[in-house]
């Protein structure tokens, strides 16, 4: 057992690193059944009101791709377990990144050699990572059940679809350790285990969508998870064959890091090219090399993904509402002509604004980073001026979330409009819905900047902080009954709620104003300082 | 223009610690010049300070006849600089970087290119998390060598290379001298700058202690000299300049100012000399002169 000496403390090491994203992640996937729960129950009060909205969702293939097959009971649990099937996957997702940020991350950072000096065994590094994503899936787990079974649903029930949920992160988690083995680089390691989810989902999917493929259902690990059908059956053995396969996948991860030397993949790396091509000659290119991938990955996560999502649930609940003539009327109060959909859009863009300032914050931290790993002095050592290199991640910091915001707005207008059947009405009014967003974003961006060429060391902490306060602000701020004045505080609250609010210029046009302040501020600061401040 | 970089009482303070305090270099344009001087004495602080990276708080900065910080850019064209830890871009193959670099510096010359790469037996096909610190060494000399530049500043460039690779850096910077480009070559590694530089500045805790050429200095160090002579010496011990004095019948050992060198001699061979063996002057022993009679703060 000596080769899992000291996975405790690195366990704690971990819980340590992540005290602030672990509690939220667990928190927003734990609560997210039981809110759906709570507000289809008084909507839908018989098993005949349930059905009849199952089969309205269910057919649409979209939907089933999502949520899969319908579920053979039109009890409440049953049907909230299939309308919160995205959640699993969000699970599966977590797991997979969590895992290879805690190990391949860090390995190609060089600190798992600075710990493997140390008592530390063999195994103890995968051993960690797994056992914390284990420990935190059960405990969403639990807090599922429990707040199902606060929604008066039977308990196994309850016990089924939450060990269905903390299943699906357990068992990606240890597909993420596999794939942590297999690169040098933790993008790869990523991309790798993404696709894999990827291919999962896919083939759950078909099996799902078409008739007489179900049986691919039982090729995908994903599926698995699917067929718990949790309140409709309970298939209690498919635990079984998750266990089995979660046991194979882990020992399979801990043979692999075992025999390969800490730092080196299983697969031989990727050589790059002998020379670079004639386009990588300006500071740029390079910043496009640096931030492209990350681009990719929020155009496909957010603008697509969560794009389509967002177009396609504002259809379903609007209908969850149609229903119910009084919180028609009352939504069409607040949210304008088209009521429900509009104030659900406005919503979910708005949540969509502050994940892509998480991004643009990020993009603006690049030169931090570029910067503490002296990277940047030997640009700044070339012809390169402090304000050219700058501008250089500046481009995408500022327009890397522009066109996400654009490519959301656009995905969520054409698949809303594709459900109501008028795109042409939908597809700009969604759309400036995403766009009025931006001068938020900006301005959140534009502070890391501000930080960044005044007081460098603080920037990250600045950034993140800032994002944070406009998170608790935005989310619980008026349930906290928090006065005006400080709600203010976040650019959020100063962008208008569109679609179906009036567009306010002034706002938006001050936001963009502060956003360049900060932005000139930050690179006079830039000009002046030394180079590099490590 | 006569000299490539003329520094004159540079003072750079960070917070409470003052890393360069009054600190005097000069290098004369074509010369290879040593900069020496053990850990945190401010060699990369005086060298960011010629790059403009870093404001001075004091003293008088000239590089290639414009002002670092407010010339940088136009400086910069012509001078390449190889940090003493040369971090690569994990997502970049070394010959892109070295590409990249080169391009940003106004071009490179891809013949020279390719003659490094095969000289320093470098793949530049590999991504930058695959190098070693030796191999990334190898990644920013390479860029800096195959650039078309007046000037190189090279901050400990030979860290983390092996004894083969230091041979051929050293061969490099002789042609680099042969085609009369100026180099500073900041070092702590003596026998480096013994091999290389026309002239030598080396410094402690921020300041110049000692500069000039390999021969002035040598003046300043003590050769060892051991002896067999026909007849037992003496009059060896009143002569001046002389240390060490050990005599056992006609064997004689001693160590001499290098100024005091050809009195000697002279007394020595007045004795007729059988056997001589004289060990050269150093700098390692001037170095450690240094730092011995000045206690670390
Ligand atoms: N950014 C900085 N902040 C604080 N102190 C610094 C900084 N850079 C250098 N120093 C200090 O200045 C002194 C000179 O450092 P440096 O120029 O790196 O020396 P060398 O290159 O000769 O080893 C050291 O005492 C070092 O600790
Ligand atoms: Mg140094």
């Amino acid at each position: 057992m000596t080769a899992f000496t000291g996975t405790g403390s690195l366990a704690r090491l971990i819980v340590r690193r992540d005290r602030v994203l672990l509690p939220i992640w667990m928190l927003f996937l734990a609560v997210l059944p039981l809110s759906l729960a709570s507000g289809t129950a008084t909507l839908y009060k018989t098993d005949a009101e349930r059905q009849g909205y199952i089969d309205d969702l269910g057919s649409s293939p979209l939907l089933l791709l999502f949520y899969g097959t319908k579920p053979t009971d039109p009890n409440l649990g049953a049907l909230i377990f299939w309308r919160s099937a995205t959640g699993m996957v969000i699970m599966a997702l977590i797991g997979v990144l969590f895992v290879i940020r805690h190990t391949r991350v860090e390995e190609e950072a060089g600190r798992r050699e600075l710990l493997g000096a140390t008592v530390v065994g063999r195994h103890a590094a995968v051993a960690a990572a797994l056992v914390t994503m284990a420990g935190a899936s059960l405990i969403v787990g639990v807090l599922v059940a429990l707040g199902m079974m606060s929604q008066d649903t039977p308990a196994a029930g309850a016990f089924a679809m939450g060990l269905a949920w903390a299943a699906a992160g357990i068992l990606f988690g240890a597909i993420g350790a596999v794939t942590a083995q297999l690169s040098e680089g933790a993008g790869a390691a990523r991309g790798i285990g993404i696709a894999a989810l990827g291919v999962a989902f896919g083939l759950r999917g078909a099996g799902d969508v078409t008739t007489g493929l179900s049986w691919l259902t039982w090729v995908s690990p994903l599926g698995w998870i699917y067929n718990v059908h949790a309140y409709a059956g309970d298939h209690w053995w498919v635990f079984g064959v998750i266990a089995v396969a979660t046991a194979a996948v882990t020992v399979l991860a801990l043979r692999l890091s075992a025999r390969r030397d800490v730092g080196a993949g299983l697969l031989p790396p990727r050589l790059g090219p002998a020379s670079a091509a004639p386009s990588l000659s300006s500071p740029l290119a390079l910043a496009w090399r640096l931030h492209r991938g990350s681009l990719y990955g929020w155009l496909v996560g957010l603008g697509v993904v969560g794009g389509l999502l967002f177009g396609g649930v504002a259809k379903t609940s609007a209908d969850l509402l149609a229903d119910n003539e009084e919180l028609t009327q009352i939504m069409q109060r607040i949210g304008g002509r088209s009521g429900a959909a509009d104030v659900f859009l406005a919503g979910t863009l708005g949540l969509g604004a502050i994940a892509v300032a998480a991004y643009g914050i990020s993009a603006a931290l690049r030169m931090r980073t570029e910067e503490a790993a002296l990277r940047s002095e030997a640009l700044l050592a070339t012809g390169v001026s402090r304000l050219r290199w700058a501008a250089s991640h500046l481009v995408f910091a500022f327009l890397g979330p522009t066109v996400v915001m654009l490519v959301t707005g656009l995905a969520a207008g054409l698949f809303y409009g594709a459900t109501t059947g008028d795109i042409g009405r939908e597809v700009p009014r969604v759309l400036g819905g995403a766009l009025v967003q931006l001068p938020a974003i900006w301005v959140l961006a534009a502070l890391t900047v501000a930080v960044f060429g005044l007081t460098p060391r603080r920037a990250p902490a600045i950034g993140w902080a800032a994002l944070s306060v406009c998170v608790v602000l935005g989310q619980i701020g008026a349930a906290l009954q928090l006065s005006q004045a400080l709600l203010d505080v976040s650019p959020f609250t100063h962008i208008p709620r569109v679609p179906g609010g009036p567009v306010t210029v002034v706002p938006l046009l001050v936001l963009t104003v502060i956003a360049i302040v900060l932005v000139v501020a930050g690179l006079a600061g830039f000009r002046r300082r030394s180079v590099p401040v490590t | 223009m006569e000299n490539s970089i003329s520094v004159a009482g540079l003072v750079k303070r960070f917070g409470q610690t003052t890393a360069l305090d009054g600190l005097d270099l000069t290098v004369a344009q074509g010369e290879v010049h040593g900069f020496l001087g053990p850990n945190g004495a401010g060699k990369t602080t005086t060298i960011r300070i010629l790059l403009g990276l870093q404001r001075a708080d004091g003293g008088t900065v000239r590089l290639l006849d414009g002002d670092p910080w407010h010339d940088a850019v136009s400086l910069h064209r012509r001078l390449a600089y190889v940090p003493g830890d040369v971090t690569l871009w994990p997502n970049l193959s070394g010959g892109e970087v070295i590409d990249l670099l080169g391009r940003l510096r106004g071009g490179l010359n891809p013949a020279r290119r390719n003659e490094l790469l095969e000289r320093f037996d470098l793949d530049p096909r590999k991504k930058g998390r695959a190098y070693s610190k030796g191999n990334r060494q190898k990644v920013g000399l390479i860029a800096a060598l195959a650039s078309d530049v007046e000037l190189l500043l090279l901050d400990e460039p030979t860290s983390g290379l092996d004894p083969l690779m230091e041979e051929v850096f050293r061969q490099v910077i002789a042609e680099e001298k042969g085609r009369g480009r100026t180099v500073l070559l900041s070092s702590h590694i003596l026998s480096e700058v013994e091999a290389l530089c026309d002239r030598v500045s080396i410094i402690r805790q921020g300041r110049t202690v000692e500069t000039g050429t390999l021969t002035q200095l040598r003046h300043l160090t003590r050769t060892f000299i051991s002896a067999e002579l026909s007849t037992p010496p003496n009059g060896l011990a009143s002569l001046p300049g002389v240390h060490d004095l050990h005599v056992e019948a006609n064997q004689v050992r001693l160590q001499v100012d290098s100024a005091q060198l050809d009195t000697v001699l002279r007394q020595l061979t007045s004795h007729g000399v059988r056997s001589l063996v004289s060990q050269p002057p150093t700098l390692e022993e001037l170095f450690l002169r240094h730092y011995e009679t000045e206690p670390a703060k």
